[in-house]
């Protein structure tokens, strides 16, 4: 095996090419930029539950920091911590490692997107410098609140253009970010297609490395639009165009119409790698072949294509045309057919396997659990645009989709961090505080967001400050008290996140040391030494078996690497 | 027993760096594609666009599309010439695309400068003045679409230059053909552009 040279920091945190060494950093940016995101929620949560004054660690809260601060949120969990974690960390670290290869087919663009990727967090946070402090309407970017806090220019006056605005360093920097991730997008299919070990055809992939490359085949056909759209929108802040300008024959309808053909598709960006990572999971710790396999990626393939046609039932209240609408809310409800068909499959799994009850199992079976009865059933509801009308803009439509993206992103993301974490730091997770974290996490999640489902029901509208003006209709007793079980969840929810950041870092340097395959799996990556030096392998990998032979008959072993013959 | 070879595992059928180009293509075409949606959805929309479009100056946009075609031409003469790993033509070939791509730049800059004389800039606060309001949204749209492409002429520009320059020591001959594919993509989205803005009235 190769050896493993030891590199300084500043070396291996940004000069780096290696594949596994930009994941990382990927990861503690993510990390990093999860603590922005975690803050900030805590910050307007409490202001809900609390009031806004003498908020612990910040202070009095007004109602424009509130805007900003839930803007914020929204924004750095989807782009800032959702897409690194489930698109770049585990593309970067999994997929040349998966393939039984020494590195991306493109080494230096992948760290060119890193290197545009962090400018992207700089220039985001930046936007908290600006004399009119962050952008604060919404993760959404509707125009006209995303053009300046009044909207458009009024005919009458000049227009005046101000660079220095949160509004602008945010969208430059949602730009530049999805800029960064079309360019990694671009090097993992690349690398699947150009770069597999010997005897690896398409079909004998790991599902995982099926899911990054339909969520990045996805994300590269469904971002173009929504590109060409902030430029539009960029323009007509600094340059006093008038693209979405309603008074000048723009269409602010446009910019939600190309914002949800990317955001529609950008769901599925997050969820299919996160159910990749689910179905290695659920294979190895059933000690199973992986069911259906390929029913699987056909199914994935079919629902990646719905995806791309399902945008408006985000729109159904803003003033589309009614039959659009229906057909919008049937295209809806047929994209759950791939999906059950692919939960049904993940089942297939797990039945009547030998199920052994690791981190990474209980990570992945809360994950497809709170993804499925919650996110995706409440999903069901508001497609139809019967229900959504009733429901838009509530708290049960936050619920929702903080059911679909969480699972997704945290607990999906989670679950490949205690999954990989032997082979990419070569040390084991304590599983003691591995499971006191899943417990927290896991249950504190649900305490969350399942009250606010009920206070979405009972007509809680998602975008105010304070309720205080509606003390008929919200400041019951047990409208508050919601709310407030909410609060505190969310708290307990930060501070279970400690553990895990104990446990992570100190697991660096003095965990147990790993062996090469402590999870008995059969990919190739648990092939390669713990931690896998420059180049992964010393001999490169071929490959005779698909990667899910557990339990064959012909064997003694219950696992068969696809390396063996 | 396990197996194991000392090669490195590279595929095969397409050259990677190919493959890249094709995909960041396809990923180009989507950007231009969601502008050109966006902008057909005004146009037939406003009628008024139509008398706007009738500004353009359909002889210097015809100009540049013979410019682009004929230096998509020299382009294809350079990949033959570097498949034969001839470094004069392919300085020479490469040159004339580049010069091709100049040639473009200043007819553009010259039709810019002609617009912005009669009142139509990218903003369109002139005519917003003149109370044609609907009317001056077709030129944010005429100077992004094109500004947009001519942003693509410059980087191709600059990365055929390199690649020139890599040819001419003898290195990387294989580049030629990636930084073509990108010139005809550069090439073909203004085979799009031009009807839509400047024919179409």
């Amino acid at each position: 095996m190769t050896e493993h040279k030891k590199t300084g920091f500043l070396k291996r945190f940004f000069f780096s090419l290696d594949h596994k060494d930009i994941g990382f950093q990927y990861l503690l940016t993510a990390m990093f930029m999860a603590a922005f995101g975690g803050f900030f929620v805590y910050v307007f949560r409490y202001n809900l539950a609390f009031g806004p004054d003498d908020i612990p660690l910040y202070g009095n809260l007004a109602a424009k920091e509130y805007n900003q601060l839930v803007t914020n949120h929204g924004a750095i969990m989807i782009f800032w911590v959702g897409m690194p974690m489930v698109l770049a960390v585990l593309g970067n670290f999994l997929i040349p490692i998966m393939i039984g290869t020494d590195d991306m087919a493109f080494p230096l663009l992948n760290k060119i997107s890193y290197w545009t990727f962090l400018l992207s967090c700089i220039v985001l946070l930046s936007g908290f410098l600006m004399p009119t402090g962050a952008f604060g309407g919404g993760w959404t970017m509707y125009p006209p609140l995303s053009v300046s806090d009044f909207g458009y220019n009024n005919p009458n006056t000049t227009f005046k253009a101000n660079f220095f605005t949160g509004n602008t360093f945010f969208l430059m920097a949602v730009a530049l970010e999805f800029i960064s991730m079309l360019m990694g997008g671009i090097n993992f299919i690349v690398t699947t297609l150009n770069k597999r070990a010997k005897g690896l055809s398409l079909m004998k992939l790991p599902i995982v490395v099926w899911m990054i490359n339909i969520a990045s085949l996805l994300f590269m056909f469904s971002v173009g639009p929504l590109i060409a759209g902030t430029f539009m929108l960029l323009m007509d802040i600094l340059v006093g165009t008038g693209f979405f300008d309603a008074y000048r024959g723009g269409d602010p309808i446009l910019w939600q119409h190309l914002f949800w053909f990317f955001g529609h598709p950008e769901v599925y960006v997050l969820l299919l790698p996160s159910l990749g990572v689910v179905g290695e999971i659920f294979s190895t710790f059933s000690r199973k072949p992986f069911f259906g396999y390929k029913m699987v990626i056909f199914l994935v393939l079919i629902a990646g294509i719905l995806s791309l046609v399902v945008w408006a039932h985000h729109q159904f209240v803003s003033g589309i045309d009614p039959g659009a609408a229906n057909i919008f809310s049937l295209l809806t409800i047929i994209i759950s057919i791939p999906f059950a068909g692919m939960v049904l499959a993940y089942l297939g799994t797990l039945w009547r396997g030998d199920i052994k009850f690791t981190v990474p199992m209980m990570f992945a079976l809360g994950m497809l659990a709170s993804f499925t009865f919650f996110g995706g059933f409440t999903g069901l509801h508001l497609g139809s645009n019967v229900f959504d009308i009733y429901a838009h803009d509530t708290y049960f439509v936050i619920a929702h989709f903080h059911y679909t993206l969480f699972p997704s992103v945290i607990l999906g993301g989670f679950a490949a961090i205690y999954y990989w974490y032997p082979k990419f730091s070569g040390r084991k997770l304590n599983k003691t505080l591995g499971k006191i974290h899943f417990w927290g996490t896991f249950i504190f999640f649900n305490s969350i967001f399942i009250p606010l489902f009920w206070l979405g029901l009972q007509g809680q509208h998602r975008r105010i400050f304070d309720y205080s003006n509606w003390d008929k209709l919200l400041m019951q007793p047990n409208h508050i008290m919601a709310r407030q079980i909410a609060t505190v969840s969310l708290i307990f929810l930060i501070i279970t996140q400690f553990i895990f950041l104990f446990n992570f870092f100190k697991s660096l340097y003095k965990g147990k040391v790993a062996e090469k395959n402590p999870w008995k799996s059969n990919t190739l990556e648990w092939q390669a030494s713990s931690p896998p030096g420059h180049g992964n392998f010393a001999l490169y990998p071929a490959v005779y078996r698909w990667p899910y032979d557990y339990n064959h008959p012909d064997r003694d072993t219950d696992f068969l690497p696809q390396n063996e013959k | 027993m396990n197996t194991s070879i000392n090669k490195k595992p590279t595929l095969r059928d397409i050259p990677q760096a190919r493959l890249g180009v094709w995909i960041l293509i396809a990923g180009e075409f989507v950007i231009f594609g969601g502008l050109i949606v966006a902008y057909l959805l005004y146009r037939f929309r406003y009628p008024e666009w139509a008398e706007m479009a009738s500004h353009t100056n359909i002889v210097l946009g015809a100009t540049n599309t013979f410019v682009l075609l004929t230096s998509s031409y020299f382009v294809v003469k350079a990949h033959d010439a570097a498949i034969k790993k001839d470094k004069n033509k392919i300085t020479l070939y490469i040159g004339l695309t580049i010069l091709s791509a100049l040639i473009f730049l200043v007819v553009k800059i010259t039709e810019y400068s002609q617009k912005i004389h009669h009142g139509f800039t990218f903003s369109g606060k002139e005519l917003v003045e003149q109370g044609k309001h609907i009317e001056s949204t077709y030129w944010g749209f005429y100077f992004l679409m094109t500004g947009l492409h001519a942003f693509h002429v410059i980087v191709g520009a600059i990365v055929l230059f390199i690649v020139m320059m890599g040819a001419r020591k003898g290195k990387n001959y294989q580049r030629i053909e990636v930084a073509g594919l990108y010139w005809h993509m550069v090439d073909l989205i203004w085979i799009f552009l031009f009807p839509l803005l400047y024919i179409a009235n």
